[in-house]
C-alpha cells in the first residue's frame, strides 16, 4: 500500500427478508462499489445475508460518551413510560 | 459415442479449475489488502469445488478404482490438460487480475452453454459453477477497470500484464480432437460463438479501462490442452502432489 489508505466503511447486513439491516463490522475500500463487493466477500461467506448496506464511517455521527449522564439518566426515574408501570384490571384479557 | 473423449473433456474442465485455483490460493496471506486476500481465496475455493465435481465425474467414467484424489494427485504434467494461461506464475496483482478476467470471461460463456449440454452431469456442474463464475467475472472486470483507468503505475502494470498474457488467450478457443469430438457427440460447447462473445466482453471492459486491445495477428501459444506445458506446471505439481507421493494414502 502506498501512502493513500482506502477509507473505512461500516457494513450492515440484512440476514432475512423482513428483518432490519444490522451492523456487522467495517472494512476498507476505495469507493461504495468496492465496499459492497468487499462486504460480500468478508461478511457473507457463510450465507449470513440477503442484502448489504455500506456507509463511509466518516458519515456516521455518534453521541458523546461524556454526555451520557445528561442524555440518558433523566429517563431513569420515569417508570411511567414503561407499560409495566400500569396495573391492568383483571377483566382485561389478551394484553 | 467416444467415451475417452468425454473423459478427456471432463478432465480438461477439472484441470483448468484445479490449476487456476491453486495459483489463486498462493495469494492467501499475501493479498494487497485483507479484503482482497479474502476475495481471491474465496475464488480459489470456488475453483477447488468445481475441480472436485468434474474429477468425481471423470473418476466414475474411468472406473478401475480412479478417484478424485488419484486424478488430482497422481497424474503427471503430461496428463494434465489445463490451458497454459492457468499455470502461469501469478506475477503482480495486475497480472493475476487480468488472468482472472480473461479466464472468467471464457468460463462464463463456456458454462453458460454447457448448462444445455446433453450430458446431464456436465450440465448440472456447469449450472452450479455458472453462478460462481458470474461473480468472478464481475469482480475481475471491476479490477481491470480500476487498474487500467487508475494511477499511472496501475496502468503501467496493466499494460505489462496484457503483454505477458495476451498470447496465451488463443488456446482457450483452439479445439483439440477431444473437444471437436465433444461437439460432434452433442455434449460439448463449440468455440466459435463463445470466442465472439469473449472478444466482445474483453473489448467492452478494456474500453472502459482505457486499455488497448492487442493486434489480431499476434502469434498465440498453445499446447496445455494436449499435455504440452510450460515449465511452471511441474513446480505446481511438485508442491501440490508432494504429500500424496511421499505418503501415499495419507489423510488428515
Amino acid at each position: 500500500m502506498s501512502n493513500t489508505e482506502w477509507s473505512l466503511w461500516e457494513v450492515f447486513i440484512r440476514s432475512k427478508q423482513g428483518l432490519d439491516h444490522k451492523h456487522v463490522g467495517s472494512l476498507h475500500a476505495a469507493d461504495a462499489q468496492m465496499a459492497i463487493e468487499n462486504a460480500r466477500d468478508v461478511y457473507t461467506r457463510r450465507m449470513e445475508g440477503v442484502s448489504i448496506w455500506v456507509v463511509e464511517s466518516k458519515n456516521i455521527h455518534a453521541s458523546n460518551p461524556t454526555e451520557a449522564g445528561a442524555l440518558y439518566d433523566p429517563a431513569n426515574d420515569k417508570a411511567y413510560r414503561h407499560p409495566t408501570f400500569y396495573h391492568l384490571p383483571d377483566e382485561l384479557k389478551h394484553m | 459415442m467416444d467415451k475417452q473423449a468425454l473423459i478427456d473433456y471432463t478432465l480438461q474442465l477439472a484441470d483448468n479449475a484445479l490449476i487456476i485455483g491453486h495459483r489463486n490460493s498462493e495469494w492467501c496471506g499475501h493479498g494487497p489488502i485483507l479484503e482482497q486476500d479474502i476475495a481471491i481465496s474465496n475464488i480459489a475455493l470456488d475453483y477447488i469445488g468445481q475441480a472436485r465435481n468434474f474429477y468425481q465425474y471423470a473418476a466414475a467414467l474411468i472406473g478401475n478404482g480412479a478417484t478424485e484424489d488419484s486424478l488430482a494427485y497422481l497424474r503427471d504434467a503430461i496428463d494434465f490438460k489445463n490451458c497454459l494461461l492457468t499455470e502461469l506464475p501469478n506475477g503482480d496483482w495486475a497480472q493475476t487480475i487480468l488472468r482472472q478476467f480473461f479466464f472468467s470471461a471464457y468460463q462464463y460463456f463456456l458454462y453458460q452453454q454447457l448448462q444445455q449440454s446433453t450430458d446431464q452431469q456436465l450440465a448440472a456442474i456447469a449450472e452450479k459453477a455458472f453462478k460462481e463464475v458470474t461473480y468472478h467475472l464481475r469482480w475481475s472486470s471491476e479490477w481491470v477497470i480500476r487498474l487500467g483507468d487508475g494511477t499511472e503505475e496501475s496502468r503501467e502494470r496493466m499494460l505489462h500484464a496484457i503483454e505477458e498474457l495476451w498470447s496465451f488467450t488463443g488456446e482457450l478457443f483452439e479445439a483439440t480432437t477431444y473437444e471437436q469430438q465433444s461437439v460432434n457427440d452433442g455434449y460439448g460447447v463449440a468455440f466459435q460463438e463463445i470466442q465472439h462473445s469473449w472478444m466482445k466482453k474483453v473489448g467492452l471492459v478494456f474500453e472502459e479501462a482505457t486499455l488497448p486491445i492487442p493486434a489480431a495477428n499476434i502469434w498465440m501459444q498453445s499446447g496445455g490442452k494436449k499435455g504440452i506445458h510450460t515449465e511452471h506446471l511441474g513446480f505446481i505439481l511438485a508442491e501440490m502432489q508432494f504429500l500424496q507421493r511421499a505418503y501415499p494414502g495419507a489423510e488428515w
